[in-house]
């Protein structure tokens, strides 16, 4: 079964004179489990289409079936409940200031109300461990590296056990080491807990964790290698490095 | 409930933890509080000193009911009525005793700088002094020798050398009226807004220093009634049975008449509530500053947890949750200091200035309520919190 389904997915910026269609009949289905990366230049909507698959935007026409529910014409009620089921890195970390490494990641599974604080700050303690900061969970983000950040991030983004991981540029702040870490944790975590991610990057070095990449230009799709990553890795980059 | 206390328990304190973190903010916002509170403890404060000095005369009154002119407007404008309502008083059943009080506001010489001062001249039967304090007993022989008055200790003013003097024993001379004054005893009273200070002296001689007062013409007319009479029925009946050139009040509401006149016929009541607004305003203002300028900070990161799934609600909640905590902790400092500069005030000016647990609990439901209205406008910044705005 599909995660993500989009059919002639349009969506427009602005009113009246500034009226200005960004995203132009999209049509992408991503399997469960499957790692799609999304490439373009900038400007070129993928940003857009990835608040609209997180229900962080109103979808305005076409459709956007997102784990079976369709985000179209959803109500702001709706998009928060969709929310809940997705994990987001952002290029910023975004962390909390005032939190602690571990109460950033507990704030990911205090939405959801079942779950008792005991509960809360072992599964914390266990992700952390798992992402090699258990050493640095009373830390605050001012005391952490950039890539120590972002891997607070990514278990805040994961501790809830999510269907659908969204990240965009997470590696943009980082080195070259630190941002290889980041990305094979984050492979790794999704392989574990089979979740389907999709990742924004211009970062060309991350593109072989990718079951797919599929490239935007100026609203558009413009290509999707399909299975052949798997097959002809290198090939298929190369295609994605010309058509960028 | 029991869910609500449930889900505070797992929830994470972010409003605390967002305020420990930014120490010199909460510095800030709790000064601004505790100056906004102490403002409103010294209005407050000042406000009840006037209404309790004021009165402080009326409450040691030794009388169950009081008559006064119709046309009396406070302590020191009481105007006068014909003494024979006097007498017709005692025919009324239930009345014990009924007796003239006079009063003139004068100006003496301070026996100390032999500057002329203000001072309020009270005159009353020496045998039956009519307010409850202990000396005048004890000096109601003295009242009766001529131009002999008692002098109250806590009057205001530079007194302090002529009551060291008294209590030595040395006899003190002063002017009044053309008159020379000694001052045989002292007695504790206070002073008050409308008078510094007050002499109590025999009718008598009330009446020799002030030639154009006239026996006939009573200031006040002090009435007890017999054992086990309600002065409330008394004091229907002498209203029904007396003319109506005359009013009959209780002690009670003779106070009440007193703290009516000066809450609307001058501006101090309303100045003071004025005062109150004010403080109130200037803590709204800087708890508004704080909360909003921490809003606006922290926009990413409530971004983020919008993002994240969190409701709007949640996110109005932190910012409540930091208005309350800043209610509560800014309140102490305010209450601390209110205290010393209660202490000092008192020293200073002899008024009674006394912090109550009524006050207290006041002023902080008033903090609560400066508080919740910062937060309130504060949340509106809340809107800006988009959550698609974090990605790229």
């Amino acid at each position: 079964m599909a995660a993500i389904t989009i059919e002639h997915l349009d969506h427009y910026f602005g009113h009246g004179a500034l009226h200005k269609q960004v995203l132009f009949d999209i049509n992408l289905e991503i399997e469960t489990g499957e790692i799609v990366i999304m490439t373009g230049p900038s400007g070129s909507g993928k940003t857009t289409l990835l608040t609209l698959i997180g229900a962080l935007r109103s979808v305005q026409s076409g459709s956007l079936c997102v784990l079976g529910r369709e985000l179209c014409g959803a109500k702001e009620k709706q998009l928060v409940a969709a929310r809940r089921h997705n994990g987001y890195i952002f290029q910023a970390h975004n962390l909390h200031r005032s939190l602690t490494a571990a109460q950033n990641v507990q704030m990911g599974l205090e939405l959801h109300s079942q779950i008792p604080r005991r509960e809360m700050e072992e599964r914390a303690a266990r992700i952390l461990e798992r992402v090699g900061l258990s050493d640095r969970a009373d830390y605050y983000p001012e005391n952490l590296s950039g890539g120590q950040k972002q891997r607070v991030a990514i278990a805040r983004a994961l501790v809830s056990h999510p269907a659908i991981v969204l990240a965009d540029e997470p590696t943009a702040a980082l080195d070259s080491h630190s941002g290889r870490e980041v990305v094979n944790l984050l492979h790794e975590l999704a392989k574990e807990e089979g979740c389907t991610i999709l990742l924004v990057t211009h970062d060309n070095r991350i593109l072989d964790v990718a079951d797919r990449i599929v490239s935007m230009e100026d609203g558009r799709l413009t290509a999707q290698n399909g299975r052949a990553v798997e097959k002809n890795r290198t090939n298929s980059i190369n295609t994605v490095l010309q058509s960028t | 409930m029991l869910k609500l206390i449930k889900s505070l328990k797992r929830r994470t304190p972010l409003g605390w933890l967002q305020l420990s973190h930014e120490k010199t903010r909460l510095l800030v916002a709790l000064a601004g509080i505790a100056f906004s509170d102490i403002l409103i403890f010294m209005q407050l404060g000042f406000q009840t000193a006037l209404y309790a000095s004021n009165t402080r005369l009326q409450s040691h009154l030794d009388a169950d009911i009081v008559l006064l002119s119709p046309n009396a407007r406070n302590l020191v404008n009481l105007s006068t009525f014909p003494r024979s309502r006097l007498y017709q008083a005692m025919d009324v059943p239930g009345v014990e005793t009924a007796d003239p009080m006079y009063v003139q506001f004068s100006d003496w010489k301070n026996p100390q700088t032999r500057q002329k001062t203000s001072i309020l001249v009270i005159g009353f039967n020496p045998d039956r002094p009519a307010f409850e304090l202990p000396e005048l007993q004890e000096y109601a022989d003295e009242m009766k020798l001529p131009n002999t008055v008692t002098f109250d200790r806590n009057a205001r003013g530079a007194y302090d050398e002529a009551i060291a003097a008294i209590d030595r024993g040395e006899t003190v001379k002063t002017e009044l009226e053309n008159h020379t004054l000694t001052i045989a005893g002292l007695y504790e009273m206070g002073a008050s807004f409308a008078a510094d200070g007050t002499l109590m002296t025999s009718d008598r001689n009330f009446l020799r220093l002030f030639p154009r007062r006239r026996p006939g013409g009573v200031s006040l007319g002090i009435l007890h009634v017999e054992p086990g009479r309600d002065p409330e029925a008394v004091a229907q009946a002498l209203d029904a049975y007396l003319p109506k050139d005359v009013d009959v009040l209780t002690k009670e509401g003779f106070i009440e008449f007193e703290k009516h006149y000066w809450a609307t016929n001058t501006a101090i009541g309303f100045v003071f509530t004025l005062g109150t607004i004010m403080g109130f305003i200037v803590g709204i203002v800087i708890v508004y500053q704080v909360l909003s300028t921490d809003v606006r900070d922290r926009l990413p990161e409530y971004a983020t947890f919008k993002a994240m799934g969190y409701r709007n609600r949640y996110l109005l909640g932190i910012v409540f949750e930091e208005a309350v905590i800043l209610a509560f902790i800014g309140f102490f400092p305010g209450v601390g200091v209110s205290l010393g500069l209660y202490a000092l005030t008192r020293n200073a000016t002899n008024l009674p200035l006394y912090m109550t647990l009524f006050r207290a609990i006041q002023v902080l439901t008033i903090t609560l309520i400066m508080c919740g209205i910062s937060g309130a406008i504060a949340t509106r910044k809340l809107q800006a919190a988009d959550p698609a705005d974090i990605f790229g």
